[in-house]
């Protein structure tokens, strides 16, 4: 039976009601009284020194409050990177400043110039087509191998090159790993493009600057996924703000993927302006703007080899990639392809040697950064079609390799640094086979094959390290901050419960499930629970939403909270039935005093609390309200499995995806409805991904799919209806919940399947083609098809 | 945008009037014009809206020939067209339903874009644009992408096209936009076959002759079986190379006559 209340039962998401109804409050529903408005010059050029910026005709034109320009930044700080990555030879990252407006140079087409406040967003607009610049044009660095060359133009002068870092993880040693494959029975060798996107969240990106000259206090609303990181950052490295007196709030946000991690110029302006011109000063990105300015994800270019005994075991696995920043450094960039990829690349399987080098580039394009999976689906992709191109050739069942190579034993170190604390791998792929119909497949492709089309069946399996993340862990590895979370429990004394959380919901349903865990907790109607969160100055701390670690670790903050708030209330209740507190227990929101009929209500304790006519003053405070951090001891790992069913139309080359299954292993499960909608997105965006999405420059640097005429974004008629299975379940080990984390998966896990599908269907149809890159669009499978 | 006048007469003389005016601009259901004008990528003094002038609305059918007044929406074609099916079937797979409750015919035929589907289907027709001034035969009438023999403030005021015995619109969505990667237009009428074809080529909407000969003779999927389309001139961009439009002329002009049955 499945349950309708707590922990496991799928109530309908409440905040939905206020979205589909279009009551949410988003950033761009605020409005200060006496705003102005600020549009941001940028630069229609890849690279180019500023030799003139004369902004005195611009100043007089109607409603133009200030004109800023970097000359109004020098000693102010530039936008933080939060992560140092260490090379491979010890040093640190090169780590070039990122000015909030250019400095002396433009390095992409986007970069803010300049910046215009005015009465209305139109005239600053207009004053902004009034300023005068004389750009000296510099060559534009777009490709990565082109930028790594001698002699090649550098993006940042002071740099000694374009290179970042040149890192390396696992098997250092250079000859072993050669040994490893010159022993080996059989290697497979892959190069590939992991392509950049763009993000794309529905709404896009706005920032409102308030200050109030009274109490010399600013306020930011901001479409941000994480407002805590957002204050601090900007306090303690760009502003130079004492955080008490800095509120940032990100109200309803329309969804994030990633791209609202991140510490942006435009906030740091709004914050600003909003004092030097005594007025909230308030930025509304357009979409074009976002496709210049929003950090765009992915871009990796990668060769990968397989090596395998005789018995087709594993025996190495080696991968040189090089990866796309872009002009900047955004605020997590460097830790994207590093430690949060190539940690991943043992996958599911106990490959023994692994080699993982990595080289970070940058170039003139819009910086890269945490994209929904960040990391972990490069990983995955290179890893799954490698080992998909390596069952072909040794000609074994693709997944009789997987199932034979699985990591069976926990805990299991990997050779680039984790330890997965649990799963079950072969488990989730018999839940696969079901969900997937495998046994049907021979069928469909006969009846796919009669209507003339080509039938394939792409497997893959995916691992991820979330719950980011334990912060002395992290810490080793170069993070400049910690990644536990926060949550503060306060009952009111008619019993009703506000949670505020540093996790902050845009669109994964917190306002929902959270609740579930604290009202099972206490055994209380779920309604009688409301979670705060996206206010500096309403919640304690939180290090926000990203990783898919809100539930896995600020949930167990809030676990944490409640335990307190439970215990001290079992004490007012032993105080109420003059029992002792050992002989208190509580179930479905009632007090007994074990072995007795005695019994008093959670309302009644609760009231208690805040009316201590009859309390334990000596022993305890009245009140009640807690609040717990919560570190992590682990990353959690959330692992499955996935198949795609794709028909290729061999005379135009276009795919369509006919069935898609996902089979995975979250641990415990709070609300599976929530969950099976997480995982259709991820799946979504996945797909996007694997036949639409592309993000591409030319080169002289301007993007051409700069708006959704030319960037290719999945609609609903380009998805099938998924099945999707969690029944596969290995509770995480180390967190109060069990719970592993479900944001991302889908868009790691789903790419390679539907690739390894088309591939296993041009096979079929006679066509030895090895690989296609992502979008596999009508063009390249048909390029592939034909020579 | 910019700031600009907007006025709405009821009739083609007043508009015509308005437009005489130096920099006013029409204005048909705005799908094409609004976007550019919010990118500041044009600066019209005046818009002059068509979509209040009765005598440029509306379906109708007589002696063979289909008319569509130039102000008339996507949508009412999609519905209203039953005597040309394919045109109706064209126009039901326009953009969206806004898209398609907004844009015009006479907007899509003078803005001429390479990759819209009107004007696959006026070539493929030999359909007539008819404006204020004078009638014009499509196969004068575009002149290569964005260009039209339209003159300054001119208004398409109606097309007519001849209904043909069969026809078939095929169209390859680009996946991004949906505007057609390529588009094929086959009308079968009693004295021969025209193909055109849009979304391919560099010099916009064609026809493609050796098919129509080939067609004319044998109205069958079979008959174009020995011909390739010249890659030289056709569209090589992010969605397709110039290899792949010309190789799905030849397949969707396959299907198209196939479905014309
Ligand atoms: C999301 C989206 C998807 C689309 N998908 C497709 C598609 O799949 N296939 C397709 O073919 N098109 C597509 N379009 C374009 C759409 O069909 C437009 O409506 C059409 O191209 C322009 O028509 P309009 O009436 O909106 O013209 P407007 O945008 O108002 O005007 C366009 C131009 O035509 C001029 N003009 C307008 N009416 C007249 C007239 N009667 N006489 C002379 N000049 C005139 C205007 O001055 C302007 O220069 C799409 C558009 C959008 C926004």
């Amino acid at each position: 039976m499945p349950k309708d209340s707590g922990i496991g039962a799928s109530p309908k998401r409440r905040e939905d009601v206020r979205f589909l109804t279009g009551a949410g409050n988003y950033t761009d529903d605020i409005n200060v009284n006496g705003q102005a408005y600020v549009h941001f010059l940028r630069s229609d050029v890849a690279h180019a020194k500023i030799n003139g910026l004369d902004t005195s005709a611009a100043e007089a034109m109607p409603g133009v409050v200030r004109i800023f320009t970097g000359a109004d930044f020098e000693g102010v700080g530039g936008m933080p990177c939060g992560w140092q990555v260490t090379d491979r030879h010890g040093d640190p990252m090169q780590e070039p400043p990122h000015p909030i407006l250019a400095q002396g140079k433009v390095r992409h087409v986007g970069d803010p110039i300049a910046a215009v406040v005015a009465d209305s967003a139109e005239q600053a607009r207009d004053a902004a087509e009034a300023i005068v610049l004389d750009l000296e044009e510099l060559p534009a660095v777009v490709n990565m191998k082109a930028a790594l060359e001698d002699g090649a133009t550098k993006v940042h002068d002071d740099l000694t090159s374009n290179l970042c870092y040149d890192w390396v993880l696992g098997e250092t040693d250079d000859a072993a790993v050669q040994k490893a494959f010159d022993d080996a029975a059989h290697v497979t060798t892959l190069e590939l493009t992991n392509q950049r996107l763009v993000a794309n969240p529905m709404e896009p990106r706005v920032a409102v600057g308030d200050y109030n000259r009274g109490t010399d206090e600013h306020t930011l609303y901001t479409t941000s996924q994480n407002p805590h990181v957002i204050r601090l950052l900007m306090c303690a490295f760009v502003l130079g703000l004492p955080e008490h007196k800095v509120r940032v709030i990100a109200p309803d946000v329309g969804g994030g993927f990633g791209t609202k991690i991140f510490h942006y110029a435009e906030e740091a302006f709004c914050t600003f302006a909003a004092k030097a011109c005594n007025r909230p000063v308030k930025w509304t990105a357009s979409r074009s703007e976002a496709f210049l300015s929003d950090a765009q994800g992915r871009d990796h270019v990668t060769k990968i080899e397989l090596a395998l005994d005789k018995d087709n075991n594993f025996t190495a696995l080696r991968t040189n990639t090089l990866a796309n920043m872009g002009a900047y450094l955004s605020t997590f960039s460097s830790s994207v392809p590093t430690w949060l990829h190539g940690t991943l690349m043992a996958g599911n399987y106990k490959t023994p040697v692994i080699q993982v080098n990595v080289k970070a580039v940058f170039t003139t394009t819009v910086p890269v950064d945490a994209y929904r999976g960040a990391g972990r689906p490069e990983a995955t992709f290179q890893l799954e079609r490698v080992i998909d191109k390596a069952a072909r050739e040794v000609g074994v069942d693709p997944v009789a390799l997987r199932r034979q190579n699985f990591v069976t034993e926990f805990p299991y170190d990997t050779p680039v640094a984790l330890t997965y604390d649990t799963g079950d791998y072969n488990g989730t792929m018999d839940k696969l086979e079901v969900a997937a119909d495998f046994a049907g497949f021979a069928a469909r492709r006969a009846e796919s094959e009669k209507n003339g089309k080509l039938r394939g069946l792409g497997v893959n399996c995916y691992i991820e390290a979330c719950g980011i993340a334990p912060s002395n862990v992290v810490g080793m590895l170069g993070a400049r901050a910690g990644l536990y979370d926060a949550a503060t429990v306060r009952v009111n004394a008619t019993g009703s419960i506000s949670v505020m959380v540093g996790a902050h919901s845009h669109g994964q349903g917190h306002e929902t499930a959270f609740p579930q865990v604290v009202a099972e907790m206490i055994g209380i109607d779920e309604s009688q629970v409301e979670i705060v969160h996206g206010d500096t100055s309403k919640i304690p701390f939180g290090m926000g939403t990203y990783g898919s670690r809100s539930l896995a670790v600020c949930g167990s903050a809030m676990v944490r909270a409640t335990e307190k708030i439970i215990n001290k209330a079992k004490k007012i209740a032993a105080h109420l039935m003059e029992a002792s507190d050992a002989d208190i227990e509580l179930k479905d929101g009632v007090f007994s005093v074990a072995g007795t009929d005695k019994s008093v209500a959670w309302g009644d304790v609760t009231l208690t609390a805040y009316v201590p006519h009859n309390f334990p003053l000596e022993d305890i405070e009245p009140g009640l309200e807690e609040t717990a951090f919560y570190d992590p001891a682990n990353f959690t790992y959330p692992a499955g499995a996935y198949a795609c069913e794709v028909e290729v139309d061999p005379e135009t080359g276009k795919v369509t995806i006919e069935r898609f299954a996902a089979a995975d292993d979250f641990g415990n499960i709070v609300n599976p409805m929530i969950v099976d909608g997480q995982v259709h997105g991820g799946i979504g965006q996945g797909i996007g991904q694997a036949l639409l999405e592309n993000c591409v420059y030319d080169d002289s640097g301007q993007l051409l799919s700069a708006s959704y005429m030319d960037y290719a974004m999945p609609r609903a008629d380009d998805v099938p209806f998924y099945t999707v299975d969690h029944s596969s379940q290995t509770p995480c080990t180390h967190n109060p919940l069990g719970v592993k984390g479900c944001g991302e998966a889908g868009a790691i896990g789903s790419p390679p399947a539907v690739v390894n599908a088309v591939i296993d269907a041009l096979q079929s149809g006679g066509k030895d083609v090895g690989h296609i890159d992502m979008p596999v669009s009508p063009a390249r499978v048909w390029a592939a098809m034909n020579g | 945008m910019y700031n600009f006048e907007f006025v709405k007469p009821a009739s083609v003389a007043d508009a015509v009037a308005a437009l005489g005016e130096e920099d006013a601009q029409a204005l048909g259901g705005g799908q094409t014009l609004i976007p550019t004008l919010k990118q500041r990528l044009a600066a019209p003094s005046k818009l002059v809206s068509l979509s209040g002038i009765a005598e440029m609305k509306g379906v109708s059918a007589a002696d063979g020939v289909l008319s569509v007044g130039g102000a008339t929406t996507h949508g009412t074609v999609a519905a209203e067209a039953g005597a040309y099916p394919a045109l109706a079937d064209l126009a039901s797979h326009i953009g969206d339903p806004a898209v398609r409750n907004r844009g015009t015919i006479g907007g899509s035929l003078a803005n001429n874009d390479p990759s819209a589907c009107y004007p696959s289907a006026a070539l493929a027709s030999g359909a007539t644009i008819v404006t204020n001034a004078r009638e014009i035969a499509a196969d004068d009438y575009f002149q290569g992408m964005f260009t039209t023999a339209l003159e300054e403030g001119e208004i398409i005021t109606a097309v007519k096209f001849p209904i043909p015995e069969a026809a078939n619109y095929q169209k390859f969505l680009q996946p991004a936009s949906r505007f057609a990667l390529v588009g094929v237009f086959v009308a079968k009428y009693a004295d021969g076959v025209r193909v055109a074809v849009t979304g391919a080529s560099e010099d916009g909407v064609f026809r493609w002759s050796e098919a129509e000969a080939a067609l004319s003779k044998e109205f069958r999927g079979d008959a174009l079986m020995d011909l390739k389309v010249d890659p030289a001139n056709m569209i090589g961009d992010l969605h397709g190379t110039k290899e792949y439009r010309a190789h799905l002329v030849g397949v969707l002009t396959k299907r198209a006559v196939v479905a014309a049955g």
